[in-house]
């Protein structure tokens, strides 16, 4: 008798145990054809759960709130999903635009920012229920739209986004939800297609597709203007065709050095900040496609487009060059860091599979079954500025 | 349905290369995946516009396949040529105009 009750007390406390759980190691993969996500912990190395029903994932992203306990995906089809990463479920989602390309959330965790192509704007929503809070059309010119891209987070509550069709800039205030301020920067250079800020919410910068060089905003000078950096960069050489469009996610940063992608070349530029003079050109497989830096800012790894995106080369940053060249698989969309970058996890989409390796020996550690498996994303982002 | 198939086959040479099954496949994954990134993985729409059958119908087959190949000038829209010859863009096209 008496054991049986120890035994029962035993098994309850187990339960309740195995229960709780933090999130600092938890995070998504998107598997694109079945829109699916996968939870994944980076401590086992192991998926954890599916989740199904997202819609269309292509092009999707995430954000976490800062509790870190939730996960928003931004999917193409303008969905926007909640996610609880300790349920294991869909908390809410909702449609709320056509056509939606990502997202990002408020300084103060309460705010998610959709960035929209059709129609052409931003909206806000509460992160706690998902109901609209700001609707912001990007409207240029009489009953014209603009597709919205290069959305991030900044300090003070703001958002600040690009329009690609009006080559624009916008900061969007929210100290006061209800009467969002608008500043808006036009002329900014042709097609920007997509944006970073610093690390320190300092500097915004947005690439263009259709122009030389890139749109440099001073959030702490705004009244300055936007100023164009690098804009000799490429003139006279013949621009290659881009198949996927480059994703300036990050700020791919070590020391006063930046790292970005180039476009129609296949190059990885280093940019000094505060100078903002070019570097160095780094040859690079092909159109570099995502341009990110360890954690500890030691090394930058780049991945190319279309047709080269079998391929993974990794950036010495003491000397600035190529160390490193991995072929992990078919399509190599998208790496994530682990929070203190010993390990990357690397989708490669044709191969149907997640691979991570290890950043010192370049080892690979792991293989994980994905279907068609697109961005990686790690909860470690919910305490990270303009991701 | 088999009607609309024959038809097809009557009315239009395009569909008389036909592609082996293998590189059929490919194109598909090409189409949602590549293509997708752009025009988004259902394709109604991203950077790019809307290829839906609906959206496609007014514009005839070699302006679309002349688009494939060559990209547009001045916009995002690349050149497939190195990839993909005419009769598979051609094939590529038809697809886009028959999905439903
Ligand atoms: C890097 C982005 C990108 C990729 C990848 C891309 N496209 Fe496009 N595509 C565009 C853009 C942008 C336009 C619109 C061009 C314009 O403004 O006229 C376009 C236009 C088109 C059009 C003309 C549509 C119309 O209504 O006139 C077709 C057809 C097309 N693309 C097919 C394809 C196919 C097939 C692929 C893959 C083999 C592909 N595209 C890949 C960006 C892309």
């Amino acid at each position: 008798m008496r054991f049986t009750y120890l035994f029962i007390c035993l098994l309850y406390s187990q339960i309740s145990l195995a229960e709780l759980r933090g999130t600092g190691d938890l995070g998504l993969i998107i598997e694109r054809e079945p829109a699916a996500v996968q939870i994944i912990s980076t401590s086992t190395q192991t998926s954890l759960s599916h989740i199904t029903g997202l819609g269309d994932l292509s092009h999707a992203s995430v954000v976490y709130s800062r509790d870190a306990r939730y996960a928003f995906i931004f999917g193409r089809d303008g969905g926007l999903s909640k996610i609880d990463l300790l349920k294991n479920k869909i908390d809410k989602r909702i449609i709320q635009a056509g056509n939606s390309i990502g997202g990002a959330i408020s300084q103060d965790g309460k705010l998610i920012a959709v960035s929209n192509y059709q129609p052409g704007g931003v909206k806000v929503f509460s992160s706690e229920t998902l109901e609209l809070i700001a609707d912001i059309p990007a409207t240029y010119a009489p009953n014209k739209r603009s597709k919205v891209v290069g959305l991030v987070d900044a300090p003070g509550q703001k958002f600040i986004f690009s329009l690609f069709d009006a080559n624009e800039i916008w900061i969007l205030d929210l100290q006061e939800p209800q009467k969002p301020k608008i500043q808006k920067f036009s002329n900014i250079g042709k097609q920007p297609y997509d944006a970073l800020l610093s690390p320190d919410g300092r500097y915004y910068i947005a690439g263009l597709f259709a122009d030389n060089g890139l749109a440099l905003l001073d959030l702490w000078s705004p009244e300055k203007g936007v100023k164009r950096i690098l804009p000799d960069y490429g003139k006279q050489d013949e621009k290659l065709p881009v198949y996927k469009m480059p994703h300036l996610e990050g700020w791919a940063a070590a020391g006063n050095l930046m790292f970005i992608p180039a476009i129609g070349q296949h190059e990885v530029l280093v940019i000094e900040q505060s100078t903002w003079q070019l570097i160095k050109r780094i040859p690079v497989l092909g159109q570099p496609v995502f341009v990110m830096a360890r954690p500890d800012g030691r090394q930058v790894w780049v991945n190319c487009a279309f047709p080269d995106n079998g391929n993974l080369q990794v950036i010495d940053v003491k000397d600035l060059s190529v160390k490193k060249h991995l072929q992990p698989g078919k399509a190599v969309l998208h790496m994530e860091f682990t929070p203190r970058g010993e390990h990357v996890w690397v989708s490669a989409r044709d191969d149907n599979r997640v691979l991570i390796y290890d950043t010192q020996s370049f080892k690979e550690i792991k293989r994980l079954p994905a279907k068609k498996p697109s961005g990686i994303f790690f909860s470690s982002r919910a305490h990270k500025m303009g991701l | 349905m088999y009607k609309i198939l024959f038809s097809l086959f009557l009315s239009s040479p395009l569909l008389a290369t036909e592609l082996p099954e293998s590189r059929q496949k490919e194109l598909k994954n090409l189409l949602k995946h590549d293509c997708g990134s752009c025009h988004g993985l259902t394709l109604k729409g991203g950077l790019g516009p809307s290829l839906l059958a609906a959206d496609l119908q007014n514009k005839s087959n070699e302006f679309l396949v002349d688009t494939i190949q060559n990209g547009r000038k001045g916009t995002a829209m690349p050149p497939w040529k190195p990839f993909l010859n005419k009769d598979e863009t051609r094939w590529l096209v038809q697809l886009l105009k028959n999905q439903s």
